[in-house]
């Protein structure tokens, strides 16, 4: 089993895919101002990432090499399309606030390059336990993320009201240059911890 | 008019695809180490997208749309598959003329052309322009406009890695997390910009 759990359990920090593989960052810098938008985000995908994984896996040996970028954006798009209707469905306000970006999963390099690199070179199985993985490591930045953003932006948890009413809120958390400062010192607290750095 | 030149200025500076929606910033972080590549790819962003913007918009509004088709019919949950099929074929087809009536222009964008169709400022563009109702001169005004934005925040970054070079920075910060850093300080610039309007109310 130890190369199960290396599936899992890799992306989630020593190959994140958003503070390592840089892959996924656009959607992850746009829901995370409040933590409700962030947790819907994270499980749409997630749950696209191991559906995709595990459909192109089961068709890599049918797909022909020169069309398989075509066949792989069919797939995410067919799944994205049921994921955004399902939101619309039974979490209309949250959809409304997501606007865009649920639409923009397809885009998003992480399933792309997830179903690339992997799903096209190895079984179902592992391809879906990947697919979690790195879900769930995408799901993991961008839900600290919203947690430092929406407590110092606006005071509060899942819209409840934590720090005292004097706190008089910063609105440079909520607005965009505060995301990006927030994933740099992320980042930086995630090399020195893995003592993994990069050139310059 | 002057409406057209406000919603052009205003996707350039106020609502930047990169600095304001975080969109297409997997290859803006990944290709802005040096200003000819940022160059590149800037240009070649600004094409696709006001190429793409208008053709989605007549997409959508005479196929998809609720009723457009025919009455009664609403495909319009189709839209992302439609959409990302054009901008694919789109890339495609602009890709092949370069080639044949532009080679200079084609060898400088090189690589750089098919990176394009999943750079999410190109779909998001798409989606915007529905979700905001324009009509089909406003969408050209704001394909072409959010393209301008990218190219500009793209050159500028490279310009600004170039010189970090020389710089001496913590190693855990070296490459991305610096980079997040800069953008977030550029973002910071670029919001006093978000009061710009030139329509006199």
């Amino acid at each position: 089993m130890p190369a199960i759990n290396k599936i899992v359990l890799d992306p989630l920090s020593d190959n994140n895919p958003i503070t390592v593989q840089m892959l996924g960052i656009c959607s992850a810098l746009a829901v995370t101002a409040q933590l409700p938008t962030a947790f819907t985000m994270s499980i749409a995908v997630t749950l696209v990432l191991c559906a995709s994984n595990t459909i192109i896996s089961l068709l890599r040996n049918v797909i022909p090499p020169k069309i398989r970028m075509i066949v792989q954006m069919v797939v995410i798009a067919s799944l994205v399309i049921l994921v955004d209707q399902c939101l619309k469905a039974f979490a209309y306000e949250i959809s409304k606030q997501l606007s865009v970006f649920v639409g923009l999963i397809i885009t998003n390099c992480i399933v792309m390059g997830r179903a690339e690199a992997f799903a096209m070179a190895n079984p179902p199985k592992e391809s879906f336990l990947d697919g979690l993985g790195n879900g769930l490591g995408y799901s993991a930045i961008l839900i600290i993320v919203a947690f430092v953003r929406e407590l110092l932006g606006a005071g509060s948890l899942f819209g409840k009201q934590v720090l005292p009413d004097s706190y008089p809120g910063n609105g440079l958390m909520v607005i965009a240059p505060g995301a990006f400062v927030i994933i740099g010192l992320l980042i930086w607290l995630q090399r020195s911890i893995t003592k993994k750095y990069e050139e310059a | 008019m002057g409406h057209l030149i406000d919603i052009f200025v205003r996707s350039i500076f106020v609502e930047n695809m990169i600095l304001a929606y975080f969109l297409g910033m997997c290859s803006f972080l990944a290709l802005s180490k040096k200003v000819d590549t940022a160059f590149g790819l800037g240009m070649a962003v600004v094409f696709v997208l006001g190429i793409t913007c208008p053709l989605n918009y007549l997409i959508f509004n005479f196929l998809l749309k609720d009723g457009a088709l025919a009455t009664g019919v609403d495909l319009s949950f189709l839209n992302f598959l439609c959409f990302i099929a054009v901008i694919a074929s789109t890339v495609q087809l602009v890709e092949m003329l370069l080639d044949r009536f532009f080679p200079p222009l084609y060898n400088s964008l090189g690589i750089f052309l098919p990176l394009i169709t999943v750079n999410c400022s190109i779909l998001g563009g798409s989606l915007f322009m529905v979700e905001r109702n324009y009509n089909f001169l406003e969408s050209t005004a704001f394909g072409f406009g959010s393209g301008v934005g990218f190219f500009l925040a793209i050159v500028a970054l490279a310009g600004i890695r170039n010189k970090l070079r020389y710089s001496n920075i913590p190693p855990g910060l070296r490459g991305l997390g610096i980079t997040f850093i800069l953008t977030g300080l550029m973002a910071l610039g670029f919001q006093c910009f978000s009061s710009v309007s030139l329509l006199v109310p």
